[in-house]
């Protein structure tokens, strides 16, 4: 059976060890090369030995990121990172699960997943390039782009209105909500590396200028100033930095859980000229695996991907005989 | 009136009501008398869509021998409410009886067969008695009349009490065991109020032929039903994941499984949806982690997608599809056998997928663990094909035997040989070519988390280490290589494992045949053969990659072929058709969602096998309700 030998520690990680050989097929200046780089750079804070970190991903530009990394690498099927990273994440609670996707992956065609995923509270990161658009497939709306837009690629203005998947995130019961920028290394760094600390559902909604089919939120847009009671302010802002916490410190005390739950909803559905990044809302619950342990104690005690299930001749150890006496007529 | 010679260890039972109230704990209970009683039985359950009040039956059939299907003819039918009793009296043959609740529907109004003892039993009379007896509230008393039934049942084939007291006591353990003597003053009430009954001058018990005699000295049996048979395969097999969204038939399963977790570590997941459900076992399956997933039809064709996935990346994992009546929602609670060719060729654009079929109870124990070595062996998906009837139907089976059973993993690398190829090529810095070629098609498998096993997965095509390429050359290795397991396949797995022939090898007819409706053929078989219906019987279990040799072998010595399976289309023969080049001369089929009988497969043989033409003729079953 498989088991977790750590490799040699090595001395100090670089973000380089997280780099494969695959050289990127990207769009120069796509935003995806800053968010893997930065990816790269909370792995080698975090130290983490490369064959413990599953990189898994949908389908779309974005979901070909595990590729760049000297990691386990997982690109599954357009929707579906979800799931099979949640099989991963229960079988093998070693190691540490950490999702990519765009948001048409994760929002449009993975959307029933993306909302069941709060729900379990598996103990992984998912990380949204959140761009607008479907790339991959040449600019067709994603269902980030707000009703009446028109990016280059469509030939009629987008008839569908947006959603918001920062508060779909919270009522599902995701336990870490945050936004980040492509462009804002230290921010992305620093969201990232506390969402792969968090323990549960965390997921990271990742603005990603397409520099190719989204000609209305360029980076330039980005970083724009807007004007706001006579002064100008930068359009993107931590909303940390402005004094908002969205963490819950005690988790049983409902009045606390309450006030914040609205404060985060609130906040992310207020809406303004500027782009609010920061933490919406933490919060510490039990996890799926906490969850499922209750009623099958055995699971915490071995996870499934070390249970033995044949002796050294290849006989199951699994034992039925007195499951079958229930089914004899002898019985 | 006595009967004349009485009739002993042939006994077809139906019993039926709305939905909810009761009628398969008396099945159950009367089955597990008869079996304990060391009879043989097959109790086949009948049930609408809906929750409560769709009208539902079960046909228990008792013999002296193994079966393993039902007759036509009901013996004796038991009712206590108004429709089982107007749906079912004509199906009870002359010299049968129909015992009735003379409170909710009169004798007139029974349309049945002259000759068929109609036995009034006022169940709301006797229980309010009951209850009196008891001093218990006589709402209470009367959730028992399903009990009652039993007892009065029982009594008209002379069955002897202290079985039903043992069934009765296995049925409910634990805490439910306060439960039984309860039961057991209904059950007596019955017994007694028929054993006492005079009808036209005699007892009705006497005036019943059909009667069941103990046989004490059977071996031990097991009461299985299908999905209970998979669940325990896989608990052997060592499944340690199982995913599911709910459908009927195939929950029974996982509910079951779900029931077993704390004693044997097995992980069951309830999905949002069935896409979720084999992307989860996949993912599960990549730490090297036993995984399954069960669904039937309308989820099995949700799953394409992931199963392509799986074959891609030479993922092992289970995926039982319990047939049922399609296309579409189609008879989502009955039996069909419509999804071969879909399992045979699901998932776009060639991905090698293997594709088992029991066909029968003790099979599905021995497939479903077959299934999980297979897959780890072959590294690729495996569908179980198995379907409503055997799914959901509770039989008297041989126990499941053990032996020979080992568990294969295949070519699952250990941490040493890992570690040993990455001293050879430390510039790999830990990646491991896992999608390398080989002879076999199969190369070695590391798993998610393994140090010196980095590679990556995709359903893109890829290189050696699971990196995108489009490159042509590379292409064409991939594709042979995780085709080429097929052949590797065909030529491991053991012929018996493969197809099986019933019956005299040199019989000039063959029957081609798989999955459930194996049981009554050979039901039928030994008196066809008494009566100089000379065939044999031929059925396939292994559908993908199909036994080409093995099959064509036994075909080419038939001079005629008969078809005999349950979808319009005649899927095995098609497929048989395109594998082997042998077209079947006739068939049998039924697509009613109703399984087909001992009694019909008899007639559909003899038909088929008397007539004189030449020409090619089918032969359509419809029995059942």
């Amino acid at each position: 059976m498989a088991s977790n030998t750590a490799t040699p520690t090595m001395a100090k990680p670089m973000a380089k060890d997280y780099k494969s050989d695959v050289v990127s097929d990207w769009c120069a200046g796509c935003g995806d090369f800053g968010i893997v780089a930065a990816v790269q750079g909370v792995y080698a804070e975090l130290g983490i030995p490369n064959h413990q970190i599953i990189s898994y991903s949908g389908v779309g530009c974005s979901s070909k990121s595990p590729h760049l990394m000297h990691t386990y690498g997982v690109h599954t099927l357009h929707g579906r990172s979800i799931p099979f990273s949640t099989g991963t994440a229960l079988a093998n609670p070693d190691v540490k699960v950490v999702v990519t996707g765009g948001d048409g992956d994760g929002y449009g065609i993975g959307a029933g997943h993306f909302l069941h995923a709060g729900r379990r509270n598996v103990n992984m990161t998912y990380l949204v390039y959140n761009n607008e658009v479907y790339g991959l497939t040449k600019g067709q709306a994603s269902p980030t782009l707000a009703y009446g837009e028109q990016p280059k690629s469509l030939a009629v203005p987008n008839p569908n209105d947006k959603v918001d998947p920062l508060a779909l995130a919270v009522n599902a019961g995701y336990t870490f909500v945050a936004r980040s920028y492509a462009y804002n290394r230290t921010h992305l760094m620093a969201t990232i590396k506390r969402a792969m600390e968090h323990r549960g559902m965390a997921i990271v909604d990742i603005l990603q200028p397409c520099p190719t089919y989204n000609n209305l939120h360029t980076k330039e847009w980005y970083g724009e100033e807007v004007e706001m009671s006579g002064a100008n302010y930068p359009r993107v802002y931590d909303i940390e930095a402005e004094g908002y916490n969205g963490m819950v410190q005690n988790p049983a005390d409902a009045e606390e859980v309450n006030r914040k739950e609205i404060a985060a909803l609130t906040k992310i559905r207020t809406h303004e000229d500027r782009v609010a990044i920061g933490v919406f809302w933490q919060i510490e619950k039990p996890t799926f695996m906490d969850r499922l342990t209750m009623t099958n104690p055995k699971l915490g005690d071995t996870p499934t991907y070390k249970m033995v299930i044949a002796d050294a001749d290849g006989n199951p150890t699994t034992d039925l005989s007195a499951t079958y006496a229930e089914f004899l007529t002898t019985s | 009136m006595p009967t004349e010679t009485p009739i002993v260890n042939h006994f077809s039972w139906t019993i039926g009501g709305p939905q909810g109230t009761g009628v398969d704990s008396s099945a159950n209970l009367l089955l597990r008398s008869c079996a304990v009683a060391g009879l043989y039985c097959y109790g086949k359950r009948e049930y609408h869509s809906t929750i409560k009040t769709g009208h539902s039956y079960t046909q228990v059939r008792v013999s002296g021998i193994p079966i393993s299907s039902h007759v036509d003819p009901v013996h004796l039918l038991t009712t206590y409410e108004k429709t089982a009793a107007k749906i079912h009296a004509d199906e009870v043959v002359t010299g049968g009886a129909i015992i009735y609740d003379p409170g909710v529907i009169s004798a007139d109004d029974l349309n049945c067969q002259d000759g068929v003892l109609k036995i009034a039993v006022p169940y709301d009379e006797i229980l309010d008695k009951l209850a009196e007896e008891m001093g218990q509230p006589a709402a209470k008393v009367k959730i028992m009349k399903n009990t009652l039934a039993v007892g009065a049942t029982l009594a008209m084939v002379n069955f002897d009490m202290a079985y039903i007291e043992k069934a009765l006591s296995g049925l409910f353990k634990g805490r439910k065991a306060k439960l039984v003597p309860d039961n057991m003053l209904a059950i007596r009430k019955g017994f007694e109020y028929i054993q006492a009954m005079q009808m036209n001058g005699s007892s009705v018990v006497d005036q019943f032929p059909y009667k069941l005699e103990a046989q004490p000295d059977s071996p031990a049996q097991m009461i299985m039903s299908g999905t209970t048979a998979v669940a325990l395969g896989k608990l052997k097999a060592g499944c340690k994941m199982q995913t599911y969204y709910p459908i009927t038939p195939a929950s029974d399963e996982s509910v079951y499984l779900e029931s077993q977790q704390k004693e044997y570590g097995i992980n069951v997941v309830q999905c949002e949806d069935e896409i979720a459900s084999v992307c989860m076992a996949v993912g599960a399956a990549l730490t090297g982690t036993r995984s399954a997933t069960s669904t039937s039809c309308p989820g099995f064709g949700l799953k394409a997608e992931g199963i392509g996935w799986a074959a891609m990346n030479e993922v092992p994992v289970v995926i039982h599809d319990y047939q049922r009546g399609g296309p579409s929602t189609g008879l989502p609670t009955r039996h069909e056998q419509g999804d071969l060719l879909s399992a045979v060729f699901i998932s776009h654009g060639n991905p090698p997928r293997m594709v088992v079929a029991p066909s029968d109870m003790n099979e599905y124990f021995e497939d479903t663990f077959h299934a999980f070595n297979y897959a780890d062996q072959y590294q690729t998906p495996v569908i179980v094909l198995t379907d409503k009837c055997i799914g959901n139907n509770t039989m008297t089976i041989t126990p499941f035997s053990e032996e020979g059973l080992k568990i294969n993993r295949g070519k699952l690398a250990t941490q040493d040989e890992l570690d040993r190829l990455a001293s050879l090529k430390p510039e790999l810095k830990g990646q491991f070519p896992r999608f390398g070629d080989s002879d076999d098609g199969v190369s070695m498998r590391s798993v998610l988390g393994q140090a010196n096993g980095i590679y990556w997965n995709t359903g893109d095509e890829r290189d050696a280490y699971g990196h995108i390429t489009e490159d042509p050359d590379n292409r064409q290795v991939l594709m042979n290589k995780r085709l080429r397991k097929m052949a590797t396949a065909i030529a491991e797995i053991p012929e018996s494992q493969q197809f099986q022939l019933y019956g005299p090898k040199d019989a000039d007819t063959t029957i081609l045949t798989w999955g459930s409706t194996k049981g009554p053929i050979l039901d039928a078989m030994p008196q066809l053969l008494s009566d100089g219906f000379k065939f044999n019987v031929l059925v396939v279990r292994l559908m993908s990659p199909y036994p080409v040799e093995g099959v064509s072998r036994i075909l080419s010595k038939a001079k005629t072929k008969i078809g005999f399976e349950m979808n319009h289309t005649h899927q095995l023969a098609q497929l048989t058709r395109m594998e082997t080049g042998f077209s079947m001369d006739h068939f049998i089929n039924k697509f009613t969602g109703r399984p087909i009988s001992e009694t019909e497969a008899a007639s559909a043989i003899r038909e088929i096998m008397s007539s004189t033409t030449t020409s090619k003729k089918e032969v359509v079953l419809s029995y059942g309700k």
